[in-house]
Formats: structure tokens, sequence, C-alpha cells
């Protein structure tokens, strides 16, 4: 056999010839976190359906294809007027190409003293104390194969440091784009420091800018201390040839607010991982998700909601509208620990079919190890009510505007928990612009 | 303006409408009444197209045209409405908008122009008044925790910024308090005109107090069996159904 046959095997003589680029460098703490990383990525190598997380989605694809990580900055052709094209209006904005910060696009603006938003491998290189030492630390990341991947070919991203006490009033953008023209790997790390009474929004928007094949494998790091209210909005949009896997991954502190508005309509295949540990008493979280499935996609949501303390609340609302022979995947794992009373946990997983071949895969998976608790979950699958349909046709209302307003309904029941005003009008838009003929337009 | 003949129409190869014929003209108010299951509400729906129910047998011509060629939006864009006994609750869907698209999508089929939000706000304003509808109503969902009594209100209210050319009230009586039911029955009368007709369904002889019918006719499994005039309801209120039912089975089978 070949030995760069095996999608290990691949990835692994990419390392040998990343690390041969990085000279002095490889001594770093830094690259010592990435050498441990591809060691344990060789050893446990992509998962195959017979891992209970990856049941319903096969990364076949993603495994056998040999994707080349991208390892310079490289923004091969793209514009201003492109970067204008997935923007919206804020102050604070960093953009990446193929994973690598791209300074002349973004722009941060004023910040309040001590704020930090930039990119992640100059706080590194500036050795910023809390980037080195919260990197891959402390929130003892989930060790999956694809977060190992990550951190292996680890360069960039978004670092955001807000100082205990401060509130920043604008949204920060966090712009990906993918440009490259052969296949190939981006890798992005965001770390995301918020301190004690600290208040932020964050957007992630992935975007595509090219027809090649590549996976985004990206992994966001979030540590929000006591009593900060953090929001956290998520735009995957990519092309139908991208494959996406991506952990957020989120440790509070006492009393703080952290929510999740995960929205997913582009893509072959796509994995988000949301992760959230309720890590002290009176802590909040909401996690909020929409897909939007078309042709052949594969939009697959596992949550984790680790209720690790005790009066802690968890609410959760996922919803996808898969149409073509789409299909999606929900997982919802809830763990109230031993030590987690009056644990308040919420959970609602609903789908809606527009096509006869349209599946989905639903799970709720409560692990409950506390006695006084409120845990509820729900999940219902199935397709426009037909009473409505009717209800508005009698109207006058023609059948396929009956039916988009009713999946539009369906959408915006999750997109108006999106707080981030220009985000909501894009993913209105968004969905509106999908919605032709009561159908999701078929995009390629 | 209204005709039906010889209407048979089934539910799960179940026939509920069994022949039914009825002529309605421009300016008149008929009123249908029958007992629980007679296939009131089937007319209805069938009537307003609903596709749970197959027609097997008959036509129906409204204003010259076969009704049954018609999809549900076109025959409501040709001027016919039905307020239903149970409206439907569509979360998300706001109240407004979504009559501000009916409103349109009528409009624009009858060749006028489409209103704009603000004179489709000055009809809106103007009809709530008619209607006793509070505002609040307007910025909800449609009919989305609306009480048994909003419900039917906010039909009818669809109806007076609708209005339609021939209007069916499918028990819109029932559920409504004597409050209500005057003002419900109080924007019906104010919509009377001498181009259209009305089709009043109902169990109970109370509406038709306010909504005074110009024919009343009794529809018993699946056919109408009696007509008159109003005062035939005053009889079936006092008497029940089964006098009209025994005269029925009394009378000789036709071939």
């Amino acid at each position: 056999m070949n030995p760069v046959s095996s999608p290990n095997e691949w990835y692994l003589s990419q390392f040998d010839a990343f690390e041969k680029t990085l000279n002095g460098e490889s001594k770093s703490p830094l690259h010592l976190l990435r050498r441990e990383a591809i060691d344990k990525f060789h050893t446990i190598g992509f998962p195959t359906s017979r891992n209970e997380e990856w049941r319903y989605t096969s990364v076949a694809p993603i495994a056998k294809a040999e994707f080349k990580p991208v390892l310079q900055f490289s923004p091969s052709g793209v514009t201003r007027t492109d970067v204008e094209k997935f923007s919206f209006d804020t102050r604070h904005r960093l953009v990446f190409i193929n994973g690598h910060f791209a300074s002349n696009f973004s722009s941060v603006g004023s910040l309040p003293e001590g704020v930090v938003v930039g990119s992640l491998a100059s706080a590194v290189q500036s050795s910023n104390p809390n980037a080195l030492s919260s990197l891959a630390r402390q929130l003892k990341i989930d060790e999956t194969p694809f977060v190992s991947l990550n951190t292996a070919f680890l360069q960039d991203g978004a670092f955001i440091f807000v100082p205990e006490g401060i509130a920043l009033d604008d949204s920060i953008q966090l712009l990906f784009i993918a440009s490259e023209k052969k296949p190939f790997l981006v890798s992005p790390r965001n770390l995301v420091i918020i301190g004690n009474r600290g208040r932020v929004s964050i957007v992630e928007s992935y975007v595509s800018l090219t027809d090649q094949y590549y996976l985004t494998n990206a992994v966001t790091e979030i540590v929000a201390g006591d009593e900060s209210i953090i929001e956290h909005d998520k735009l995957q949009n990519e092309s139908r040839k991208a494959f996406h896997v991506a952990m957020i991954q989120s440790r509070l502190g006492a009393k703080a607010q952290f929510t999740s508005n995960s929205i997913a309509v582009g893509g072959a295949i796509v994995r988000n991982n949301v992760t959230v540990v309720l890590d002290a008493e009176h802590s909040e979280c909401t996690l909020n998700g929409l897909s939007l499935g078309t042709g052949t996609q594969l939009i697959d949501n596992h949550t984790t909601i680790d209720h690790a303390k005790p009066n802690c609340a968890s609410h959760e609302l996922y919803k996808a509208i898969l149409d073509g022979k789409s299909r999606g995947v929900f997982n919802g794992k809830i763990f109230v620990r031993p030590d987690a009373q009056k644990t308040d946990a919420k959970q609602t997983n609903k789908t809606l079919l527009l096509s006869d071949e349209a599946t989905v895969d639903t799970k709720p998976q409560l692990e409950i190890f506390a006695d006084d608790v409120k845990c509820t979950h729900g999940a219902t699958v199935g397709q426009l009510d037909a009473e409505q349909v009717f209800y508005l046709r009698s109207r006058g209302i023609g059948e396929m505007a009956a039916k988009d307003i009713l999946t539009f309904a369906f959408a915006s029941d999750v997109v108006s928990r999106v707080h981030v005003e220009p985000l909501k009008r894009q993913l209105e838009s968004l969905i509106h612009e999908r919605l032709d003929q009561g159908r999701l337009v078929q995009l390629i | 303006m209204l005709e039906i003949r010889n209407l048979h129409a089934s539910i799960n190869g179940t026939e509920i409408l069994k022949g039914i014929n009825l002529k309605v003209n421009a300016g008149e108010v008929h009123a249908i009444m029958g007992p629980n299951g007679s296939g009131k509400s089937t007319l209805a729906q069938v009537l307003a197209g609903r596709d749970a129910y197959e027609v097997t047998q008959g036509e129906v011509l409204y204003e010259g045209k076969n009704l049954f060629d018609l999809d549900p939006e076109e025959r409501a864009r040709e001027g016919l409405f039905l307020a239903f006994q149970y409206p439907v609750e569509i979360p998300g869907v706001n109240n407004t908008y979504f009559l501000k698209a009916a409103l349109n999508a009528i409009r624009k089929h009858q060749g006028q122009e489409e209103l704009d939000a603000i004179d489709f706000l000055k009809i809106v304003k103007e009809k709530m008044k008619l209607m006793e509808i509070d505002e609040s109503l307007l910025n909800r969902s449609v009919n989305e925790g609306f009480s048994g009594g909003e419900k039917k209100r906010n039909e009818i209210f669809h109806m007076a910024v609708l209005q339609p050319k021939f209007a069916i009230l499918d028990e819109t009586d029932s559920g409504l308090d004597i409050d209500a039911l005057r003002v419900v029955a109080d924007g019906v009368n104010k919509l009377r005109r001498k181009d259209n007709a009305v089709l009043v369904v109902t169990h109970y002889q109370r509406l038709l107090n306010y909504i005074v019918p110009d024919f009343v006719h009794v529809l018993i499994e699946g056919r109408i069996v009696k007509s008159g005039g109003k005062d035939l309801a005053l009889q079936l209120e006092e008497k029940g159904y089964d006098w009209v039912k025994d005269e029925v089975d009394n009378q000789p089978v036709q071939a």
C-alpha cells in the first residue's frame, strides 16, 4: 500500500512539510501543541460510522480527499468588493482568507482600553499572556479527530480579549473567505476570552469564492467570565463543494449568559459541534440552530450541554428545513452532573421536510445524575400543515406563496432570536433567496 | 351568482353530500341549517376548495364559471370567501402582513392597483373599528393564542377587509357570546350589498335573528330536504329537526 494513500498518512506528510517551513519556531510552545495534536490525530484517524458520534454522518468523502493545508497567506485575487459583499455594518471586522488574517481587508476600529480584537497569530507572536496560557488549555477541549487536526495545523484565527467590566456596543464580525484553486484545508482557530461582567457579540461568517473542493475545519474556544454576556452567531454559507466541520466550545463562569445561534445553509457535508460547560452556579446558555438543506447536502448539528454545577439553565431550539435529497442530523446531549441540582434544561428540535426524499435523524441524549432537576426535550418531524396552507389559499394567496410564507415563518422562529440586527436582516434576505416557488432553490 | 347542481362529495370514500341543489342570487342571504353531521361544513369547505373532499358528481357555477376549475386561491380572488368554523392558527405569520398579501393578491387579480402599507393600514383601521377588534390582534400571529371569540371576529374582520362577492359563514355563531354575536352580525350586515350574497351555515337559529335570511334551507344527510323563508328557521328552533326528518321519511322515494 502506498503510504500516502491513507488519509492519516497524507496529513502526517503535510505536517512534516509544514514543520520544515518553521525553522526556529519548531521548538515553540505552540508548535509542541501542534506536534501533540498530529500524533493524536495519527493515532485516532478520521472517524467511521462505527463511532457513535458519527453514526449518521459519513466523513469518507472528506477522509479520502487529499486537502492541502494553506500554510501561507494567499489572498489569490480576493477583492474589496468581494469582502464587502459578505460584510455587514459593524465597526469591528476581521477578515481571514484561506485561514490567514487579511489585515488590509480588516478594520478593527477604536476599542476600549485593554480590549484586543485581532489575529491569534500576532497575539501569539507578541507573547500575549492571555493567548498563550488559554489556547487549547483552558477548556480541555474535546478530543475529537477534527479538533486534533485543527490544532495540528493551527496557524491563525481571531483572538478576542475583553477585560473585566467592559462592554462592546458593536458586534465583531469574523469573516472567513475560502478562495484557493486546488483542493485545500483551512484550519481557523479562534480564541475568545471575556472577563467578568464583560459583554460582547461575535459573528462568524463562512463563505466561498471558489468552486474547488475544500475542508474548513474550524475551532472556536470561548471562556466566559462571571456575569459576562456573550452572543455568538455563526453563519455557514459556503459553496456546495465545501466540507465544513466546526467545534465551538464554551465554558461559563458564575451567572454568565451565553447564546449561540448557528445557521447552516451551505456546504456539501456540514458538521457543527457546539459544546457548553455550565461550570459555575446560575450560569445560563441558549443554543439555537437553523439548517436549510437542499440538493444532496448533509447538515449535522451536535450539541453538548454539560450542567456541571447547580442552579444553571439551558435552552435549546434547533430547527431544520430540508428539501431535495438533503439530510439533517441533530444530536443533543445534556449531561447533568451529580452536583448539578436545580438544573433547568429544555431542548426542542423541529424539522420541516419539504420533499419526500429529504430525511432527518434526531436524537436527544439526556444523561442525568442529579435528582432535583427539570429536564425536558421534544422532537418533531413533519411537513407543512395542509390546513394552514389551505387557510392561506382560501384568502387568495397562491399555493407556492402560501408554502413560502409558512416555511419562512418556521425559519424566522430561530432568526428572530439573533440580536445582531444587520445579521438578522442578512439572514432574512438569505432565506427569501432560498425560497423559490415554495421550495428551497437548488443552488447548483 | 352561485348555482349548485346535484353536488355529491365524499371524504375517504364516505359520501357526505348526496345531491345538493341550490341557487343563490346577488343581494340574497341564504341560511343552511341542519343537525350535526348533516354535511353543512362539508358543503362550505367544498365550495372553498378544500382538497380533502372529493367531488364525485355534479357542478357548481359561480358567476357563470365552473367553480371546480378554480384553485382555492382563484376562487378567493374571484370574490369567494369562507369564514372558517375553526380558524387555523399560523404561528410566525403576522395577521396584518398576511391580510395585506391576501388583499393585494385579490386586487391584482381584479385589475386594481396593489395597496401600499399606508393605504392598507387606513382600510384596516376602519374595519377594525367596525368589528371592535383590538389593535393588538393585528400584530400577533394569525389566530395564534386568540380566544374562540377573537378568532371568529378575526374571520369577519378578514371578510370586511377583503370585501368578497360571495361569503360563506361556517358556524360563525358557535363559541360566541351574545355581545360578540351582535358585533359579528352587525359587521356582516354592514357588508351586505345588492351585488353580493351571503351563505350562512348554522346549527342554531340564534344568528339569524341578527342576519336575517331571505331563504332558509334544511340540510339532512347530505341533501337539502326543505326550503322556506325566514320563518322556517323559527320553526326549526321551536320544534328541532326531527319533524323535518319525519316529513322526509314519509315522502315516497324518488326514483
